[in-house]
């Protein structure tokens, strides 16, 4: 654990640091597990008119406890609305009306794009994932793509064993070839940093670290020769209010679903 | 033509229901996401041993790892499958890596994808189009991903064939005596799927007299539906909006129960085949589930 006045975890600086990237007012698609707590935490500080969709159908949902699961009764409750999946996948996200998506994965390559359908060969798999989902849809459509995931070099690979959603494909502009029409993937975060693509290249460079990591641990938690940036900031230190915010979150959710058990 | 009345659901137990509409190698959905999932439908065509079924879900969860694990299903067709807020089916897993209990074929989409396929079938279009499989190597296995040309602007759009089930099943809240369907809250692609199939089995919470149903909450009018069958939490573990929450408990025991073959078949045996009916089931469980 970093020193400093106020302790803190790796998972929780993550969560944080990414909750920073949203902007107050945007809509946002996201994902289940540590997308949802840096979405809802971000909704609880600085961005408390984000508006955020959960690929249930659930559009405007504010729920007081993080979701165990994708479509959680607490989501509809508190939701502007709710509509279908057929339109939910339709008129919102292929509809273009989504400004942002938030992502987890379990393995990321240099161009941010993402695999979490079978680790090993598709036909005989020595892992077999949950699949896509929604994500191809989010990283195709959404303005721009947020992903977050803990940093390993089991995560963070040379080659995916599979392509589950575009990133930044090959690099350079063979996105911008495609017939993607969002942006894709502008930021990584991680438990020890973030990481951006090259403006050209597209290949994520580290920019920042978080404080008490140093750039050579990232490096070497990373499955290939990760860029560096020329200059890398340290992150900021979580607040006193984004860690009280954050814990209040975690400990109303974990009282909830143990209530449930 | 002369007009004729249209036929209404026929108000069913489910084990009848379940033994005149579904049989053996049919296509079916058992539809629901996260919300309304029909565990005792599920568990009844486990029950009455239904075989080679192709099993269409957006999001295969646990009754479609039991009725895997049970030897029931032949082929998956899917875009996300596992246990929500815990992980892995194990018994998907099995099937999948190991071909037990019988080696099962996959059929791999994107949501996006399903959705439109679904959209296709309640429209009896031949296929679903939309912006979808771009950067994701899914058409390379899935060879019912296709791509066409807009004929007005050129874009190339996915193309994928409509889902046409032999029967779809889902649970909703309510239904009147006539077999009017009302449900809220997650409403996930249910509607779709029933339009989309040949004949199709709605469980519900309760039927009641008079739904009070404001305009536009009944999802379902009774006759698009070929049986409704009255099943108290007949979509436990999972919720029912305004009714019972979800047991997040049992799902995570699903991890432990599913990840072994012999401890899947005892528990298959004792709790749904040992059982006669949801009821039973529910009972059987009491002692394993708190709050069951």
């Amino acid at each position: 654990m970093p020193e400093g006045l106020t302790e803190y975890t790796a998972d929780e600086m993550m969560t944080i640091a990414a909750a920073r990237m949203m902007r107050n007012g945007a809509s946002c698609f996201v994902g289940i597990g540590l997308p949802s707590a840096a979405a809802n935490l971000a909704r609880l500080t600085h961005a408390p008119d984000t508006v955020l969709i959960y690929e249930s159908g659930c559009i405007g949902t504010k729920p007081n406890v993080l979701p165990l699961s994708i479509g959680d009764g607490e989501l509809a409750e508190t939701a502007d609305t709710v509509v279908s999946i057929v339109e939910i996948f339709t008129y919102w996200l292929q509809g273009g009306r989504i400004d942002l998506g938030f992502l987890g994965a379990a393995q990321i390559d240099r161009f941010a794009n993402i695999n979490s359908t079978v680790i090993g060969d598709y036909d005989s798999p020595r892992t077999r994932l949950p699949g896509a989902g929604g994500a191809p849809a989010i990283a195709a459509n959404c303005g721009e793509v947020l992903i977050t995931l803990r940093q390993t070099k089991r995560a963070f690979v040379e080659k995916l064993d599979f392509r589950t959603s575009g990133g930044h494909m090959e690099g350079g502009d063979s996105r911008a070839r495609m017939r993607f029409p969002g942006k894709g993937p502008t930021a990584v975060i991680t438990d020890l940093g973030i990481m951006t693509p090259d403006p050209v290249t597209k290949e994520l460079k580290l920019t920042s670290v978080h404080p008490g990591v140093a750039v050579d641990s990232v490096v070497a938690a990373t499955g290939w020769k990760l860029k560096v940036a020329s200059e890398v900031s340290t992150t900021p230190k979580p607040t006193e209010t984004e860690l009280a915010v954050l814990r209040d979150l975690q400990a109303r959710t974990a009282k909830a679903h143990a209530g449930q058990n | 033509m002369l007009p004729r009345p249209p036929i209404l659901a026929a108000i069913l137990q489910l084990k009848e229901a379940i033994g005149e509409f579904v049989r053996d190698g049919d296509t079916v959905a058992l539809e629901g996401f996260t919300h309304l999932i029909p565990f005792a439908a599920g568990h009844e065509i486990i029950r009455q041993k239904r075989r080679g079924l192709t099993a269409i879900r957006m999001t295969p969860d646990v009754i479609y790892d039991q009725l895997i694990g049970a030897g029931c299903v032949a082929k998956i067709v899917f875009s996300w499958g596992g246990n929500p807020g815990v992980g892995s089916l194990h018994r998907l897993r099995d099937a999948i890596e190991k071909k037990w209990p019988n080696p099962i074929e996959v059929e791999e989409h994107e949501h996006a994808g399903m959705a439109a396929a679904y959209a296709a079938g309640a429209s009896h279009l031949p296929f679903g189009v939309l912006r979808g499989y771009v950067g994701t190597d899914l058409p390379k296995h899935n060879p019912n991903v296709r791509f066409i040309d807009c004929p007005f602007t050129g874009e190339k759009l996915a193309a994928v064939p409509a889902h046409r089930p032999d029967v779809t099943v889902i649970h909703a809240q309510k239904a009147d005596r006539k077999g009017n369907v009302m449900m809220w809250g997650v409403v996930g692609a249910q509607k779709e799927a029933v339009m989309a199939a040949k004949r199709s089995i709605v469980t519900v919470e309760e039927i009641v007299d008079d739904l009070n149903a404001p305009p536009n909450s009944v999802i379902l009018p009774s006759w698009v539906v070929s049986a409704v069958s009255e099943v108290k939490g007949g979509a436990f573990p999972s919720y029912a909006q305004g009714y019972y929450a979800r047991n997040n408990a049992f799902y995570k025991q699903w991890d432990d129960i599913s990840k072994d073959r012999e401890t899947f078949l005892q528990w298959i045996e004792e709790h749904v085949m040992g059982t006669k009916d949801f009821d039973g089931f529910k009972k059987s469980i009491e002692t394993v589930v708190a709050h069951a």
